[in-house]
Protein backbone atom coordinates (compact mmCIF):
# COMPACT_ATOMS: atom_id res chain seq x y z
CA UNK A 1 0.00 0.00 0.00
CA UNK A 2 1.34 3.30 -0.75
CA UNK A 3 1.40 5.55 2.25
CA UNK A 4 1.70 9.17 2.70
CA UNK A 5 5.45 8.54 3.35
CA UNK A 6 6.39 7.27 0.01
CA UNK A 7 4.99 10.62 -1.59
CA UNK A 8 7.00 12.59 0.84
CA UNK A 9 9.97 10.26 0.31
CA UNK A 10 9.49 10.53 -3.69
CA UNK A 11 9.00 15.02 -3.15
CA UNK A 12 12.31 15.45 -0.71
CA UNK A 13 14.34 13.24 -3.19
CA UNK A 14 13.33 15.48 -5.60
CA UNK A 15 13.94 18.51 -3.56
CA UNK A 16 17.51 17.20 -2.84
CA UNK A 17 18.34 16.39 -6.38
CA UNK A 18 17.21 19.83 -7.89
CA UNK A 19 19.84 21.17 -4.77
CA UNK A 20 22.08 18.99 -5.94
CA UNK A 21 22.07 19.99 -9.60
CA UNK A 22 22.12 23.75 -8.59
CA UNK A 23 25.16 22.83 -6.57
CA UNK A 24 26.80 20.51 -9.17
CA UNK A 25 26.17 21.97 -12.34
CA UNK A 26 28.77 24.48 -12.93
CA UNK A 27 28.02 24.20 -17.20
CA UNK A 28 25.02 25.28 -18.60
CA UNK A 29 22.83 28.20 -16.75
CA UNK A 30 19.82 26.68 -18.31
CA UNK A 31 20.70 23.52 -16.39
CA UNK A 32 20.12 25.84 -13.06
CA UNK A 33 16.84 27.23 -14.54
CA UNK A 34 15.64 23.59 -14.91
CA UNK A 35 16.73 22.41 -11.46
CA UNK A 36 14.79 24.92 -10.00
CA UNK A 37 11.60 24.61 -11.92
CA UNK A 38 11.89 20.79 -10.35
CA UNK A 39 12.29 22.14 -7.33
CA UNK A 40 8.71 23.77 -7.13
CA UNK A 41 7.51 20.29 -8.43
CA UNK A 42 8.98 18.88 -5.67
CA UNK A 43 6.91 21.25 -3.38
CA UNK A 44 3.79 21.04 -5.43
CA UNK A 45 4.15 17.19 -5.04
CA UNK A 46 4.18 17.63 -1.35
CA UNK A 47 1.38 20.19 -0.99
CA UNK A 48 -0.84 17.24 -3.29
CA UNK A 49 0.20 14.60 -1.01
CA UNK A 50 -0.50 16.98 2.08
CA UNK A 51 -4.20 17.64 0.64
CA UNK A 52 -5.30 14.44 0.08
CA UNK A 53 -4.04 13.14 3.28
CA UNK A 54 -5.48 15.72 5.53
CA UNK A 55 -8.73 15.84 3.44
CA UNK A 56 -8.58 19.52 2.88
CA UNK A 57 -8.60 21.48 -0.31
CA UNK A 58 -6.31 24.67 0.39
CA UNK A 59 -2.97 22.70 -0.51
CA UNK A 60 -4.24 21.99 -3.82
CA UNK A 61 -5.48 25.46 -4.40
CA UNK A 62 -1.87 26.33 -3.72
CA UNK A 63 -0.37 24.24 -6.24
CA UNK A 64 -2.43 26.14 -8.68
CA UNK A 65 -0.82 29.36 -7.28
CA UNK A 66 2.68 28.03 -7.28
CA UNK A 67 2.25 26.76 -11.15
CA UNK A 68 1.41 30.09 -11.96
CA UNK A 69 4.19 31.37 -10.20
CA UNK A 70 6.66 29.46 -11.97
CA UNK A 71 5.86 30.16 -15.20
CA UNK A 72 6.01 33.81 -14.35
CA UNK A 73 9.60 32.73 -12.73
CA UNK A 74 11.07 30.76 -16.00
CA UNK A 75 10.18 34.22 -18.43
CA UNK A 76 11.92 36.31 -16.12
CA UNK A 77 14.40 34.02 -15.61
CA UNK A 78 14.75 32.97 -19.57
CA UNK A 79 15.13 37.02 -20.58
CA UNK A 80 17.81 37.37 -18.14
CA UNK A 81 19.21 34.89 -19.63
CA UNK A 82 18.98 36.28 -23.15
CA UNK A 83 19.91 39.67 -21.74
CA UNK A 84 23.15 37.84 -20.09
CA UNK A 85 23.71 35.98 -23.02
CA UNK A 86 24.08 39.07 -25.70
CA UNK A 87 26.17 41.01 -23.34
CA UNK A 88 28.64 38.03 -22.50
CA UNK A 89 28.15 35.50 -25.83
CA UNK A 90 28.56 32.71 -23.23
CA UNK A 91 25.77 31.07 -20.43
CA UNK A 92 28.66 29.51 -18.77
CA UNK A 93 28.12 29.46 -14.79
CA UNK A 94 31.76 29.56 -14.26
CA UNK A 95 31.77 32.71 -16.30
CA UNK A 96 29.73 34.78 -13.66
CA UNK A 97 32.75 36.24 -11.71
CA UNK A 98 33.60 39.69 -12.22
CA UNK A 99 32.32 40.56 -9.18
CA UNK A 100 34.74 39.78 -5.85
CA UNK A 101 35.27 41.10 -2.64
CA UNK B 1 -17.13 38.47 1.59
CA UNK B 2 -18.51 41.80 2.44
CA UNK B 3 -18.18 45.26 1.68
CA UNK B 4 -15.56 46.06 4.66
CA UNK B 5 -13.19 43.78 3.45
CA UNK B 6 -13.09 45.66 0.35
CA UNK B 7 -12.38 48.81 2.26
CA UNK B 8 -9.57 47.34 4.31
CA UNK B 9 -8.09 46.08 1.16
CA UNK B 10 -8.45 49.48 -0.93
CA UNK B 11 -4.89 50.50 -0.85
CA UNK B 12 -3.38 47.86 -2.70
CA UNK B 13 -6.95 47.45 -4.97
CA UNK B 14 -6.18 51.55 -5.32
CA UNK B 15 -2.59 51.05 -6.25
CA UNK B 16 -2.94 48.30 -8.87
CA UNK B 17 -5.66 50.73 -10.59
CA UNK B 18 -3.19 53.29 -10.84
CA UNK B 19 -0.37 50.94 -12.07
CA UNK B 20 -2.52 50.03 -14.87
CA UNK B 21 -3.16 53.45 -15.88
CA UNK B 22 0.75 54.15 -15.43
CA UNK B 23 1.31 51.43 -17.48
CA UNK B 24 -1.33 51.93 -20.49
CA UNK B 25 -0.56 56.02 -20.16
CA UNK B 26 3.65 55.16 -20.52
CA UNK B 27 2.81 53.35 -23.73
CA UNK B 28 1.94 56.83 -25.60
CA UNK B 29 4.49 58.68 -24.18
CA UNK B 30 7.41 59.85 -26.11
CA UNK B 31 11.33 59.42 -24.90
CA UNK B 32 11.58 62.92 -24.62
CA UNK B 33 8.23 63.52 -22.44
CA UNK B 34 9.02 60.40 -20.09
CA UNK B 35 8.62 63.02 -17.10
CA UNK B 36 5.09 62.52 -17.17
CA UNK B 37 5.41 58.66 -16.10
CA UNK B 38 7.48 59.78 -13.67
CA UNK B 39 4.52 62.91 -12.51
CA UNK B 40 2.17 59.73 -12.69
CA UNK B 41 3.79 57.47 -11.06
CA UNK B 42 4.38 59.91 -7.95
CA UNK B 43 0.76 60.83 -7.67
CA UNK B 44 -0.09 57.04 -7.58
CA UNK B 45 1.78 57.16 -4.64
CA UNK B 46 0.46 59.85 -3.16
CA UNK B 47 -2.52 58.74 -4.29
CA UNK B 48 -1.72 55.21 -2.45
CA UNK B 49 -0.45 57.05 0.51
CA UNK B 50 -3.74 59.22 1.12
CA UNK B 51 -5.62 56.13 0.77
CA UNK B 52 -4.25 54.56 3.44
CA UNK B 53 -4.59 57.01 5.62
CA UNK B 54 -8.28 56.58 5.17
CA UNK B 55 -8.48 53.59 5.67
CA UNK B 56 -6.49 53.04 9.18
CA UNK B 57 -7.84 51.05 11.01
CA UNK B 58 -8.40 51.35 14.76
CA UNK B 59 -7.55 47.89 15.55
CA UNK B 60 -6.76 44.49 14.03
CA UNK B 61 -9.17 43.69 11.07
CA UNK B 62 -8.99 40.06 9.80
CA UNK B 63 -10.79 40.04 6.07
CA UNK B 64 -10.81 37.23 3.06
CA UNK B 65 -11.63 35.00 5.33
CA UNK B 66 -8.95 35.37 7.04
CA UNK B 67 -6.19 35.87 4.16
CA UNK B 68 -5.20 39.27 4.89
CA UNK B 69 -5.06 41.59 8.14
CA UNK B 70 -5.06 45.24 8.82
CA UNK B 71 -3.88 46.44 11.92
CA UNK B 72 -1.39 49.39 13.07
CA UNK B 73 1.73 47.35 12.49
CA UNK B 74 0.54 46.75 8.41
CA UNK B 75 -0.37 50.43 8.86
CA UNK B 76 2.89 51.81 9.37
CA UNK B 77 5.43 49.86 7.35
CA UNK B 78 3.00 50.23 4.17
CA UNK B 79 2.78 54.27 4.96
CA UNK B 80 6.72 54.16 5.43
CA UNK B 81 7.21 51.67 2.41
CA UNK B 82 5.13 54.09 -0.07
CA UNK B 83 7.36 57.27 1.47
CA UNK B 84 10.46 55.25 0.74
CA UNK B 85 9.67 54.06 -3.34
CA UNK B 86 8.72 57.94 -3.44
CA UNK B 87 11.88 58.95 -2.17
CA UNK B 88 13.68 55.85 -4.39
CA UNK B 89 12.24 57.41 -7.50
CA UNK B 90 12.84 61.24 -6.68
CA UNK B 91 16.67 60.33 -5.79
CA UNK B 92 16.43 58.24 -9.28
CA UNK B 93 15.35 60.62 -11.44
CA UNK B 94 17.93 62.98 -12.69
CA UNK B 95 20.40 59.98 -12.60
CA UNK B 96 18.22 57.85 -14.93
CA UNK B 97 17.87 60.35 -17.41
CA UNK B 98 21.33 61.18 -17.51
CA UNK B 99 22.56 57.51 -18.37
CA UNK B 100 20.27 57.10 -20.89
CA UNK B 101 17.99 54.64 -18.71
CA UNK B 102 15.07 56.96 -18.17
CA UNK B 103 12.53 54.40 -18.85
CA UNK B 104 8.45 53.49 -18.01
CA UNK B 105 9.63 50.04 -16.54
CA UNK B 106 11.62 51.55 -14.01
CA UNK B 107 8.73 53.19 -12.26
CA UNK B 108 6.20 50.74 -13.24
CA UNK B 109 8.66 48.05 -12.00
CA UNK B 110 8.81 49.77 -8.75
CA UNK B 111 5.05 50.32 -8.55
CA UNK B 112 4.85 46.58 -9.00
CA UNK B 113 6.99 46.08 -5.97
CA UNK B 114 5.72 48.63 -3.67
CA UNK B 115 2.42 45.71 -4.42
CA UNK B 116 3.92 43.06 -3.41
CA UNK B 117 5.40 44.72 -0.23
CA UNK B 118 2.29 45.65 0.64
CA UNK B 119 0.66 42.41 -0.02
CA UNK B 120 3.30 40.96 1.83
CA UNK B 121 2.84 43.16 4.92
CA UNK B 122 -1.10 42.39 5.13
CA UNK B 123 -0.52 38.76 4.26
CA UNK B 124 -2.56 36.97 7.32
CA UNK B 125 -2.24 33.35 5.45
CA UNK B 126 1.34 31.71 4.14
CA UNK B 127 -0.68 31.60 0.39
CA UNK B 128 -1.03 35.78 0.93
CA UNK B 129 2.35 36.15 1.89
CA UNK B 130 3.79 34.10 -0.69
CA UNK B 131 2.24 35.49 -3.66
CA UNK B 132 3.28 39.19 -1.98
CA UNK B 133 7.06 37.71 -1.76
CA UNK B 134 6.73 37.04 -5.67
CA UNK B 135 5.62 40.18 -6.69
CA UNK B 136 8.18 41.90 -4.91
CA UNK B 137 10.95 39.57 -6.40
CA UNK B 138 9.84 39.33 -9.83
CA UNK B 139 9.81 43.18 -10.13
CA UNK B 140 12.81 43.31 -8.20
CA UNK B 141 14.69 40.54 -10.35
CA UNK B 142 13.68 42.55 -13.82
CA UNK B 143 14.54 45.93 -11.66
CA UNK B 144 18.37 45.08 -11.55
CA UNK B 145 18.27 43.80 -14.68
CA UNK B 146 16.96 47.41 -16.39
CA UNK B 147 20.19 48.26 -18.01
CA UNK B 148 20.21 46.17 -20.68
CA UNK B 149 23.27 46.75 -22.20
CA UNK B 150 25.41 46.48 -18.90
CA UNK B 151 27.20 43.66 -18.54
CA UNK B 152 27.88 43.71 -14.49
CA UNK B 153 23.73 44.19 -14.43
CA UNK B 154 22.94 41.19 -16.21
CA UNK B 155 25.27 39.16 -14.62
CA UNK B 156 23.97 40.61 -10.96
CA UNK B 157 20.50 40.00 -11.97
CA UNK B 158 21.24 36.39 -12.79
CA UNK B 159 22.61 35.63 -9.69
CA UNK B 160 20.05 37.40 -7.71
CA UNK B 161 17.22 35.44 -9.50
CA UNK B 162 19.06 32.14 -9.12
CA UNK B 163 19.21 32.37 -5.77
CA UNK B 164 16.45 34.19 -4.62
CA UNK B 165 14.02 31.43 -6.81
CA UNK B 166 16.25 28.59 -4.46
CA UNK B 167 15.12 30.73 -1.29
CA UNK B 168 11.51 30.36 -2.76
CA UNK B 169 11.90 27.27 -3.45
CA UNK B 170 13.17 26.51 0.08
CA UNK B 171 10.53 28.78 1.78
CA UNK B 172 7.53 27.09 -0.26
CA UNK B 173 9.11 23.43 0.94
CA UNK B 174 8.69 24.52 4.67
CA UNK B 175 5.31 25.91 4.18
CA UNK B 176 4.30 22.76 2.81
CA UNK B 177 5.67 20.75 5.71
CA UNK B 178 3.48 22.98 7.95
CA UNK B 179 0.61 22.93 5.96
CA UNK B 180 0.56 19.41 6.26
CA UNK B 181 1.15 18.99 10.25
CA UNK B 182 -1.33 22.03 11.14
CA UNK B 183 -3.48 21.53 8.27
CA UNK B 184 -4.34 25.33 7.65
CA UNK B 185 -2.46 28.19 5.96
CA UNK B 186 -3.60 30.79 8.05
CA UNK B 187 -1.29 32.13 10.93
CA UNK B 188 -4.27 32.30 13.97
CA UNK B 189 -5.33 28.81 12.97
CA UNK B 190 -1.64 27.44 12.97
CA UNK B 191 -0.67 28.93 16.34
CA UNK B 192 -4.25 27.73 17.23
CA UNK B 193 -3.59 24.65 16.50
CA UNK B 194 -0.12 24.37 17.57
CA UNK B 195 -1.65 25.50 20.86
CA UNK B 196 -4.24 23.35 21.54
CA UNK B 197 -2.12 20.05 20.54
CA UNK B 198 1.49 20.12 21.99
CA UNK B 199 2.58 16.90 20.00
CA UNK B 200 2.71 18.83 17.23
CA UNK B 201 4.93 20.67 18.49
CA UNK B 202 7.67 17.56 17.24
CA UNK B 203 10.04 17.12 14.25
CA UNK B 204 8.06 17.12 10.97
CA UNK B 205 6.85 20.95 12.00
CA UNK B 206 10.72 22.10 12.97
CA UNK B 207 11.54 20.40 9.94
CA UNK B 208 9.20 23.09 8.06
CA UNK B 209 10.27 25.47 10.04
CA UNK B 210 14.05 25.34 9.38
CA UNK B 211 13.35 25.66 5.40
CA UNK B 212 11.22 28.53 6.23
CA UNK B 213 14.27 30.37 9.01
CA UNK B 214 16.77 29.40 5.67
CA UNK B 215 14.05 30.85 3.40
CA UNK B 216 13.25 34.14 5.72
CA UNK B 217 17.60 34.26 6.03
CA UNK B 218 17.52 34.27 1.90
CA UNK B 219 15.40 37.62 1.46
CA UNK B 220 16.97 39.37 4.42
CA UNK B 221 20.52 38.58 3.13
CA UNK B 222 21.59 37.18 6.47
CA UNK B 223 24.76 35.03 6.87
CA UNK B 224 24.88 31.97 5.64
CA UNK B 225 22.55 32.98 2.84
CA UNK B 226 23.97 36.77 1.90
CA UNK B 227 26.10 35.86 -1.19
CA UNK B 228 23.70 37.32 -3.20
CA UNK B 229 23.19 40.62 -1.43
CA UNK B 230 26.81 42.37 -2.50
CA UNK B 231 27.15 41.22 -5.96
CA UNK B 232 23.43 42.86 -6.50
CA UNK B 233 24.24 46.11 -4.66
CA UNK B 234 27.25 46.38 -6.55
CA UNK B 235 26.10 45.29 -9.92
CA UNK B 236 22.79 46.81 -10.31
CA UNK B 237 22.42 50.90 -11.38
CA UNK B 238 22.70 53.10 -8.03
CA UNK B 239 19.06 54.21 -8.09
CA UNK B 240 17.82 50.13 -8.24
CA UNK B 241 20.37 49.46 -5.46
CA UNK B 242 18.92 52.33 -3.32
CA UNK B 243 15.43 50.82 -3.91
CA UNK B 244 16.32 47.45 -3.09
CA UNK B 245 17.88 48.46 0.11
CA UNK B 246 15.13 50.67 1.79
CA UNK B 247 11.30 49.64 1.47
CA UNK B 248 12.28 45.84 0.78
CA UNK B 249 13.70 45.45 4.01
CA UNK B 250 10.27 46.07 5.90
CA UNK B 251 8.87 43.98 4.20
CA UNK B 252 11.21 41.66 4.98
CA UNK B 253 10.64 42.55 8.55
CA UNK B 254 6.97 41.67 7.88
CA UNK B 255 7.84 38.13 6.63
CA UNK B 256 9.97 37.52 9.93
CA UNK B 257 7.41 39.21 12.19
CA UNK B 258 3.94 37.62 10.55
CA UNK B 259 5.19 34.22 10.27
CA UNK B 260 7.61 33.61 13.26
CA UNK B 261 5.80 35.64 15.70
CA UNK B 262 1.98 35.51 14.91
CA UNK B 263 2.21 32.08 13.39
CA UNK B 264 4.56 29.97 15.02
CA UNK B 265 5.05 32.10 18.09
CA UNK B 266 3.97 28.74 20.28
CA UNK B 267 7.66 27.45 19.18
CA UNK B 268 10.00 30.54 19.84
CA UNK B 269 11.95 28.11 21.73
CA UNK B 270 13.03 26.27 18.92
CA UNK B 271 13.66 29.09 16.35
CA UNK B 272 15.19 31.59 18.41
CA UNK B 273 18.30 29.20 18.58
CA UNK B 274 18.23 29.31 14.85
CA UNK B 275 17.73 33.08 14.18
CA UNK B 276 20.23 33.87 17.03
CA UNK B 277 22.95 31.66 14.87
CA UNK B 278 22.11 33.65 11.68
CA UNK B 279 22.23 37.02 13.33
CA UNK B 280 25.35 36.49 15.18
CA UNK B 281 26.93 34.96 12.06
CA UNK B 282 25.64 38.60 10.25
CA UNK B 283 26.93 40.38 12.66
CA UNK B 284 30.50 38.95 12.60
CA UNK B 285 30.76 38.15 8.67
CA UNK B 286 29.19 41.46 7.59
CA UNK B 287 31.30 43.77 9.57
CA UNK B 288 34.57 42.22 8.84
CA UNK B 289 34.36 41.65 5.30
CA UNK B 290 33.22 45.35 5.15
CA UNK B 291 36.48 46.39 6.38
CA UNK B 292 38.18 45.16 2.96
CA UNK B 293 36.10 46.49 0.26
CA UNK B 294 37.02 49.02 -1.79
CA UNK B 295 33.46 49.91 -3.82
CA UNK B 296 31.18 51.51 -1.83
CA UNK B 297 28.25 49.82 -2.91
CA UNK B 298 29.59 46.39 -1.76
CA UNK B 299 30.79 47.77 1.11
CA UNK B 300 26.96 49.24 2.26
CA UNK B 301 26.18 45.99 1.07
CA UNK B 302 28.02 44.00 3.76
CA UNK B 303 27.38 46.60 6.08
CA UNK B 304 23.46 45.67 5.58
CA UNK B 305 23.95 42.39 5.73
CA UNK B 306 25.05 43.22 10.03
CA UNK B 307 22.25 45.62 10.15
CA UNK B 308 20.49 42.51 9.58
CA UNK B 309 22.38 40.34 12.18
CA UNK B 310 21.10 43.80 15.35
CA UNK B 311 17.23 43.33 13.47
CA UNK B 312 17.36 39.60 13.85
CA UNK B 313 18.71 39.57 17.45
CA UNK B 314 15.91 41.89 18.17
CA UNK B 315 13.63 39.55 16.73
CA UNK B 316 15.52 36.42 18.62
CA UNK B 317 14.62 37.82 22.15
CA UNK B 318 10.63 37.05 21.65
CA UNK B 319 9.65 39.65 24.18
CA UNK B 320 7.47 42.72 23.26
CA UNK B 321 10.47 44.96 23.51
CA UNK B 322 12.57 42.99 21.27
CA UNK B 323 9.99 43.52 18.30
CA UNK B 324 9.65 47.39 18.92
CA UNK B 325 13.47 47.54 18.79
CA UNK B 326 13.35 45.45 15.50
CA UNK B 327 10.85 47.69 14.17
CA UNK B 328 12.59 50.61 15.45
CA UNK B 329 16.12 49.60 13.87
CA UNK B 330 14.31 49.15 10.42
CA UNK B 331 12.78 51.55 10.23
CA UNK B 332 15.77 54.16 11.15
CA UNK B 333 17.82 51.86 9.19
CA UNK B 334 16.66 52.24 5.81
CA UNK B 335 16.27 56.10 6.27
CA UNK B 336 19.84 56.41 6.49
CA UNK B 337 20.71 53.72 4.09
CA UNK B 338 18.09 55.61 1.09
CA UNK B 339 20.22 59.00 2.11
CA UNK B 340 23.89 57.24 1.58
CA UNK B 341 22.75 55.80 -1.76
CA UNK B 342 21.38 59.35 -2.32
CA UNK B 343 24.87 60.25 -1.79
CA UNK B 344 26.65 58.22 -4.36
CA UNK B 345 23.89 59.26 -7.00
CA UNK B 346 24.48 62.76 -6.19
CA UNK B 347 28.43 61.90 -6.93
CA UNK B 348 27.55 60.26 -10.24
CA UNK B 349 27.18 61.66 -13.65
CA UNK B 350 26.93 60.94 -16.71
CA UNK B 351 29.55 58.07 -17.93
CA UNK B 352 30.61 58.31 -14.82
CA UNK B 353 29.48 55.53 -11.27
CA UNK B 354 30.76 57.43 -7.86
CA UNK B 355 31.21 53.82 -6.75
CA UNK B 356 34.46 53.19 -5.07
CA UNK B 357 35.37 54.54 -1.63
CA UNK B 358 38.19 56.74 -3.23
CA UNK B 359 35.63 59.08 -5.29
CA UNK B 360 34.64 60.20 -1.84
CA UNK B 361 38.22 61.60 -1.25
CA UNK B 362 37.89 65.63 -0.86
CA UNK B 363 34.26 65.82 -0.90
CA UNK B 364 34.61 68.14 1.94
CA UNK B 365 36.50 71.00 -0.66
CA UNK B 366 34.31 69.90 -3.26
CA UNK B 367 30.77 70.23 -1.48
CA UNK B 368 31.26 71.15 2.41
CA UNK B 369 27.28 70.41 2.84
CA UNK B 370 27.32 67.24 0.98
CA UNK B 371 30.21 65.92 2.85
CA UNK B 372 28.52 67.06 5.90
CA UNK B 373 25.28 64.84 4.95
CA UNK B 374 27.53 61.63 4.32
CA UNK B 375 29.20 62.12 7.29
CA UNK B 376 25.69 62.70 9.41
CA UNK B 377 24.79 59.31 7.59
CA UNK B 378 28.09 57.32 8.33
CA UNK B 379 28.06 58.11 12.27
CA UNK B 380 24.50 56.71 11.74
CA UNK B 381 25.32 53.56 10.69
CA UNK B 382 28.07 53.93 13.30
CA UNK B 383 25.87 54.21 16.03
CA UNK B 384 27.02 57.75 17.18
CA UNK B 385 25.14 59.55 19.52
CA UNK B 386 22.65 61.96 19.03
CA UNK B 387 22.47 60.29 15.54
CA UNK B 388 19.22 58.19 15.51
CA UNK B 389 21.44 54.68 14.29
CA UNK B 390 22.84 55.35 17.99
CA UNK B 391 19.33 54.58 19.39
CA UNK B 392 18.33 51.85 17.19
CA UNK B 393 21.26 49.73 18.71
CA UNK B 394 20.85 51.34 21.89
CA UNK B 395 17.34 49.60 21.91
CA UNK B 396 18.26 46.41 20.45
CA UNK B 397 21.07 45.82 23.14
CA UNK B 398 18.73 46.64 25.59
CA UNK B 399 15.82 44.58 24.20
CA UNK B 400 18.60 41.28 24.37
CA UNK B 401 20.18 42.62 27.93
CA UNK B 402 16.40 42.88 29.54
CA UNK B 403 16.01 39.26 28.20
CA UNK B 404 19.31 38.13 29.73
CA UNK B 405 21.49 37.24 27.12
CA UNK B 406 24.82 39.27 28.63
CA UNK B 407 27.30 37.93 26.30
CA UNK B 408 25.10 38.67 23.27
CA UNK B 409 24.78 42.38 23.97
CA UNK B 410 28.97 42.21 24.55
CA UNK B 411 29.28 40.78 21.05
CA UNK B 412 26.54 43.91 19.44
CA UNK B 413 28.73 46.38 21.15
CA UNK B 414 32.16 45.21 19.66
CA UNK B 415 30.54 43.90 16.42
CA UNK B 416 29.87 47.92 16.34
CA UNK B 417 33.26 48.83 16.95
CA UNK B 418 34.59 47.29 14.48
CA UNK B 419 31.79 48.57 11.93
CA UNK B 420 33.05 52.12 12.95
CA UNK B 421 36.28 51.15 11.33
CA UNK B 422 34.99 51.33 7.73
CA UNK B 423 32.39 54.21 8.01
CA UNK B 424 35.38 56.54 9.39
CA UNK B 425 37.03 55.75 6.71
CA UNK B 426 34.99 57.31 4.25
CA UNK B 427 34.27 59.88 6.66
CA UNK B 428 38.48 60.31 6.85
CA UNK B 429 38.65 60.11 2.84
CA UNK B 430 36.09 62.94 2.94
CA UNK B 431 38.04 65.32 4.81
CA UNK B 432 41.52 64.56 5.24
CA UNK B 433 42.27 63.08 1.76
CA UNK B 434 42.65 65.54 -1.30
CA UNK B 435 40.15 64.98 -4.15
CA UNK B 436 41.07 62.85 -7.07
CA UNK B 437 37.96 64.69 -9.16
CA UNK B 438 37.00 68.10 -8.74
CA UNK B 439 33.95 67.86 -10.85
CA UNK B 440 31.07 70.23 -9.75
CA UNK B 441 28.16 67.95 -8.58
CA UNK B 442 25.44 68.06 -10.71
CA UNK B 443 22.00 67.96 -9.10
CA UNK B 444 18.60 69.59 -9.44
CA UNK B 445 17.58 71.68 -6.40
CA UNK B 446 14.85 69.41 -5.53
CA UNK B 447 17.37 66.78 -5.03
CA UNK B 448 19.90 68.73 -3.18
CA UNK B 449 17.16 69.83 -1.13
CA UNK B 450 15.60 66.38 -0.97
CA UNK B 451 18.95 64.54 0.29
CA UNK B 452 19.51 67.74 2.77
CA UNK B 453 16.35 66.90 4.21
CA UNK B 454 17.25 62.84 4.43
CA UNK B 455 21.13 63.88 5.99
CA UNK B 456 19.55 66.18 8.41
CA UNK B 457 16.47 64.10 9.56
CA UNK B 458 18.81 61.23 11.21
CA UNK B 459 20.24 63.88 13.60
CA UNK B 460 16.60 65.25 13.96
CA UNK B 461 15.14 61.94 14.76
CA UNK B 462 17.91 61.13 17.14
CA UNK B 463 17.75 64.75 19.02
CA UNK B 464 14.09 63.44 19.62
CA UNK B 465 13.69 59.46 19.30
CA UNK B 466 11.29 58.98 22.09
CA UNK B 467 7.73 59.27 20.22
CA UNK B 468 8.53 56.75 17.12
CA UNK B 469 10.35 54.71 20.28
CA UNK B 470 6.56 54.92 21.84
CA UNK B 471 4.73 54.33 18.60
CA UNK B 472 6.74 51.60 18.73
CA UNK B 473 6.36 49.79 21.32
CA UNK B 474 2.61 50.68 21.24
CA UNK B 475 2.41 48.63 18.15
CA UNK B 476 4.43 45.75 19.50
CA UNK B 477 1.68 45.64 22.33
CA UNK B 478 -0.68 45.64 19.45
CA UNK B 479 0.86 42.19 17.85
CA UNK B 480 -1.30 40.44 20.19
Amino acid sequence: MIGLQHYLTISAMLFVLSIAGIVINRRNLILLLMCIELMLLAVNFNFIAFSRHLGDDTGQVFVFFILTVAAAEAAIGLAILVVLFRNRRSINVQELNTMKG
Amino acid sequence: MELTDYISAAPEMTLLGLICVVLIADLFVEDERRMLTFWMSIAALVITGWSLLATAPVDRVVVFSGSYVSDPLSQILKITAVGFVALAFLYARDYLRANGLHKGEFYTLGLFGLLGMMIMISANSLLTMYLGLETLALSLYALVAIDRDNATSAESAMKYFVLGAIASGALLYGISWIYGVTGTLKFEEIATAIAADPGLNSLPLWFGLAFVIVGIAFKFGAVPFHMWLPDVYQGARTPVTLYLASAPKLAALALTLRILVDGLGGLHDVWSDMIMVVAVLSLLVGNVIAIAQTNIKRMLGYSTIAHVGFILLAVFCGTDKGYAAALFYTLTYIVAAAGAFGIVILLSRRGFEADNISDFKGLNARSPWFALMMMFLMLSFTGVPPFIGFFGKLNVIDAVLSSGYTGLAILMVLAAVVGAFYYLRVIWYMYFEPAEDQAVLQASPDTRLLLSANGVAVLALGIVPGWLWALCTQIALSMR
